[in-house]
């Protein structure tokens, strides 16, 4: 398909990135991998008049230990997050679940701070973040500015960056001695998830002391199973799992679409909770 | 006499096509440029069903870099309807198809103007500013409630929804039949829609030369023989100004097995500037505007005895024409009509097929076109029959198949069978697939109430193809024949060029061709080039679809092979000073009976042919030749195929642990290319099974707009396939050779669901709707619970 016109821009320092965002106001885009805009463009589904790519602008990937946390910048492609020692050691779960996207040519071209910019909820990294209790970093005119992921994701295909900010990086904590696993639930292989669930558990003598379990897809936002988290504390044997994950879909709102219906979405997210929690607890 | 020794035919040579493919040095019609080039692109219809009140181009005229904008009112004059040549009955609904709509839209993607640019950005983006006012219509979408008295139409002036009811039937009455029958059995299945997905989307350019009066249309398209008489027709440019080439095509299955109204509106618009003009669909255009597949709602009601013993078959179809008749849209389902009884012995046939106008896309030929929806009727009723009677299903086929040495066999249809051996590609089949121990895990599985259920599905199929016998075309109202052309020519230097009017797109034809033309002429493989897909160069043809190109295009290279040895034998002997019956020809070469130092290569003979200084007397000097075959029956493959899923009933999900299939083509020319053909084709039937639906919403909206919700699997979705073969030749062509372009696809889908059924039958499930997605397989699961 043929995109609409649009100005294009291609800064080489985040200040000069940040400029022409502010410059451009609500009708910039910025353009990462190029995975989720090009396909908006190329559909006619989105309209920038200004796409500012940040493709050059050094200093934006990688991956660093900071104390407790890795800080992965945020123009690293999926490819490299997989394939990064400090992420396999120290976020395996985030590891996990970015090598079930999409398909080989994308990982190469599609990063980690694009993904979660987009804030599509059928994404699988912002469910993983959220579950990680990840922080994100970004720059605007005003200086940086650190957003927790729980508050980052405000509604369906919109984060709380400003219009004028840059997601500079993302800010994991070390879940180092938890245990994880990411479900994904889809029809082929490089569809988007039916439903996802990404599930971290510390476990203390024999049972699960502490459990996040991220949605994928389960309504306009990534959401947190609290209450399904909750009744996992404590939880010692498969049957106690079970008990818990019946509680994976209370509160989230699914949508309806060709893939599913959200009575089933709700079934798949209690299922696919039990076995990922089962899992990540080595229960299975 | 002539010995053909076998080198080439039967080996698994690399594709002579492959290398210009896979690094980039093609030609596909979109890759074409010349001088002055326009672009072309066309405002679609947002709605299904609508009178044109009004189309204003004129704001999209005064756009920089905008050429030219047309309404359908300003390109009707001059465009004839769209052709439709299989009018199956005498009193069929043929309504008007104008290549740009022009009072009303039909379908969701319906064109209704078009702009010429400079650039196609341009052209795309000047599509916002042309003005059309509709004024919205009921859209008609169900097909039984489009026959009902009072219900919306598509075509007002017409009366009626109904396009054709088409009836065959054969041996006794079935009624009579069902009377004595001790089990009767009723079956409702959905064909869904399927969008063929061809990896280059269409496109077409059109070159004019004004002054003549000369056009070149190129065209991403399987028939470009087909498309150049049609064309002249639609447009009235006259036939003998009219070259189509169809280059580098990359896939069609069926979806280029037809004549588009952007072909007509290209030659149109190149016609009215005088300018050359290119269009290439997007894939989501291409969603809307080229033709679909399948689209139908089969009744099914199977006549037995308890010993399992068919006795008679009624089928009643109602098919989804879409809004237009295109090419062969009425004929395509009754390609099928023949192969419902499959390869079963029985008393009664009774067949009814009634052709259905909707507010949607088009349906046309789709790979197998008829006879997959055949395959998969017959074959899951069988599973059903099975299950009923409580019989192994394999053994329910055994007890009705025709033997081995029954044929040749005239099928209930009406169709003799010459040859096949469904006794031993099933029991290989069985073999390679470990039946006995995958029942005994199934039933293990079954006893524990394990959550991840196995289900084995079983498909014995044969089809009909080499779409040929133009006789039998004529008898089936199809307009025009089924022979195929093939020129045979040794040029001096002794290399040779086949000449094909076979128009591949992805077969393989130029390795098979010359594999075939090489062991006949006894010529090295690599001295034969392959000339097809161009009406200048490749003049006579019939094209590709329907597995005929090998029975009909291949054997007809090797008959004009064999004309040329006829040919070049007369050369040689005269040459030898030797009487033709004491000529040997052995791998290329003539030798005298007794003294084989006498001898003539034909490369020789080709060059004395072309220095003319010494042959017969009387003879032209030529040793070229022609062949025009036109085979007096079908081909039947036929093959057993086996399917194991592992279905999770928490989720729904199916997974294929192993698929075995055995198919009986008859003698093969390349192993590696049917290999190719055969994977392809169960990717295809799987996908149907599992995955690819166009569904549309209650307006007539394709919500399976775009490829991330229409599903097409990769290889990362399918399992490793076991693929075997037995050999039983056709009777039918000197090389017992009997075609593959659709088997796969044929059989595999009623396998699949089968399994699926099989795996949930002891959860008290008896079917699941195509596709069987995972939502669908847990209700199933869920509505026999409660």
């Amino acid at each position: 398909m043929i995109p609409p016109a649009f100005d294009y821009t291609r800064p080489t320092t985040v200040d000069e990135a940040v400029r022409a965002l502010a410059d451009g106001g609500e009708d910039a885009k910025v353009l990462a991998g190029g995975q989720s805009l090009l396909p908006l463009l190329r559909m006619r589904l989105a309209f920038p008049e200004l796409v500012v790519d940040v493709g050059r602008v050094p200093g934006l990937s990688g991956v660093r230990e900071d104390g407790d946390a890795l800080v992965i910048g945020a123009m690293t492609t999926h490819h490299d997050v997989i394939g990064a020692p400090l992420v396999r050691r120290h976020a395996g779960l985030l590891a996990a679940a970015t090598a079930t996207v999409a398909d080989p040519a994308v990982r190469h071209r599609g990063t980690l701070g694009g993904s979660l910019a987009h804030a599509d909820p059928a994404g699988d990294l912002p469910a993983v973040v959220l579950a990680m209790d990840a922080e994100l970093v970004a720059r605007g005119p005003g200086g940086t500015r650190t957003i927790p992921a729980r508050e980052f994701f405000v509604d369906y295909l919109q984060s709380a960056l400003a219009p004028d900010e840059l997601l500079t990086e993302v800010r994991v904590p070390k879940a180092d001695g938890w245990g994880f696993h990411y479900e994904k639930f889809h029809r082929v292989a490089q569809s988007w998830a039916i439903v996802g669930v990404a599930a971290l558990v510390r476990r203390d003598d024999g049972r699960i002391a502490e459990a996040r379990v991220g949605l994928t897809n389960m309504g306009g936002t990534p959401l947190r199973a609290y209450a399904c988290e909750e009744a996992l504390s404590g939880a010692g044997d498969a049957q106690a799992v079970a008990r818990a994950a019946q509680e994976a879909a209370d509160g989230t709102r699914p949508a309806q679409d060709t893939s599913a219906s959200p009575k089933y979405r709700a079934h798949l997210a209690r299922v696919l909770t039990r076995r990922a929690v089962l899992t990540a607890a080595g229960m299975g | 006499m002539t010995e053909t020794v076998e080198r080439e035919v039967g080996r698994a040579r690399p594709r002579k096509e492959d290398a210009h493919l896979i690094t980039g040095q093609t030609t596909w019609t979109d890759n074409i440029s010349v001088n002055g080039l326009l672009h072309f692109a066309l405002l679609r219809s947002p709605m299904a069903h609508a009178r044109i009140e009004r189309v204003d181009v004129s704001a999209a005229l005064e756009r920089p870099g905008i050429v030219a904008a047309f309404s359908g009112r300003d390109l009707a004059e001059g465009l004839a309807s769209m052709p439709c040549v299989w009018p199956v009955t005498e009193d069929i609904v043929m309504p008007d198809h104008p290549p740009i709509a022009v009072d009303e839209v039909r379908h969701a993607g319906d064109p209704v103007a078009v702009v010429v640019a400079r650039d196609r950005y341009t052209a795309a983006d000047a599509l916002e500013a042309i003005e059309v006012d509709y004024d919205p219509l009921p859209p008609v979408l169900d097909l039984e409630a489009a026959l009902a008295e009072g219900a919306p139409l598509v075509h007002a002036d017409k009366g009626t929804n109904r396009c054709y009811t088409w009836p065959l039937k054969t041996g006794e009455d079935f009624d009579a039949v069902r009377q004595r029958a001790e089990v009767t059995l009723k079956r409702r299945y959905h064909q869904q829609r399927l969008i063929p997905n061809a990896m280059e989307p269409r496109a077409v350019v059109v070159t004019p030369i004004a002054a003549s009066g000369e056009y070149t249309l190129y065209s991403s398209t399987q028939i470009p023989h087909i498309l150049r008489v049609l064309m002249a027709m639609v447009t009235g440019i006259p036939e003998n100004k009219l070259r189509v080439i169809a280059p580098d095509v990359g896939g069609g299955f069926g979806s280029k097995l037809q004549v588009y109204g952007e072909e007509a509106i290209a030659l149109a618009v190149a016609r009215r500037l005088g300018r050359p003009v290119k269009w290439t669909e997007s894939r989501s255009e291409g969603y809307l505007a080229t033709h679909h597949g399948r689209g139908m709602i089969q009744d099914i009601e199977i006549a037995a005895n308890r010993d399992g013993t068919l006795l008679g078959l009624k089928v009643d179809l109602l098919v989804d024409m879409g809004a237009y008749l295109m090419l062969i849209t009425p004929g395509t389902p009754l390609l099928g009509a023949f192969m419902y009884p499959g390869i079963y012995k029985m008393d009664a046939y009774d067949f009814t097929c009634t052709g259905v106008f909707t507010t949607r896309t088009p349906t046309d030929a789709y790979r197998g076109a008829g006879r997959p929806e055949a395959t998969f009727a017959i074959e899951r009723t069988m599973d059903e029959l099975a299950a009923e009677l409580g019989l192994d299903p394999v053994e329910l086929r055994r007890r009705n198949w025709i033997r081995h040495e029954e044929f040749p066999y005239t099928a209930i249809a009406g169709l003799t069978y010459d040859s096949g051996n469904y006794e031993a590609a099933t029991a290989k089949a069985l073999e390679l697939f470990d039946y006995d121990k995958l029942r005994a895990e199934q039933s293990d599985r079954n006893e524990r109430a394990d959550t991840v259920r196995l289900g084995i599905g079983v498909s014995t199929f044969t089809e009909m193809c080499g779409l040929a016998p133009s006789r039998i075309l004529r008898d089936l109202r199809y307009v025009a024949g089924g022979w195929e052309a093939a020129s045979v020519r040794m040029l001096p230097t002794g290399k040779v060029e086949v000449v094909t009017g076979t128009s591949p797109h992805g077969q393989g034809h130029a390795t098979c061709w010359s594999q075939i033309a090489a062991d006949v002429l006894g010529v090295p493989f690599e001295d034969v080039e392959v000339v097809h897909g161009d009406t200048k160069a490749a003049p006579q043809g019939m094209d590709t679809y329907g597995s005929r190109s090998l029975v009909v295009g291949g054997m007809a290279v090797h008959h004009a092979a064999r004309k040329v040895v006829d040919k070049a034998r007369k050369v040689a002997a005269h040459l030898l000073e030797a009487s033709e019956n004491d000529l040997e020809f052995t791998s290329g070469v003539f030798s005298v009976k007794g003294s084989p130092e006498a001898r003539r290569t034909i490369q020789e003979v080709a060059f004395e042919t072309f220095s003319s200084h010494d042959l017969p007397d009387g003879m032209e000097p030529t040793i070229n030749a022609e062949h025009l075959l036109d085979p007096d029956t079908f081909s039947y493959p036929h093959g057993t195929h086996l399917c194991a899923v592992e279905v999770d009933t928490e989720t729904g999900q199916t997974r294929i642990r192993s698929y075995v299939c055995v198919d009986d083509i008859g003698k093969v020319i390349n192993p590696m290319i049917v290999e190719g053909q055969v994977h392809g084709g169960l990717a295809q039937g799987i996908a149907q099974a599992l995955y690819e639906e166009a569904v549309y919403d209650e307006d007539g909206n394709l919500i399976s707009g775009t490829m991330a919700d229409y599903l097409v699997p990769s290889a990362a979705d399918l399992p490793d396939f076991v693929t075997d073969r037995t050999e039983t030749p056709a009777t039918s062509n000197a090389l017992g050779v009997k075609g593959v372009g659709e088997a796969g696809t044929i059989a595999s889908t009623p396998a699949v669901v089968n399994a699926i059924v099989d795996a949930l039958r002891p959860l008290g499930v008896r079917d699941i709707r195509m596709p069987c997605t995972p939502e669908r397989v847990w209700q199933a699961i869920e509505e026999a619970r409660s």
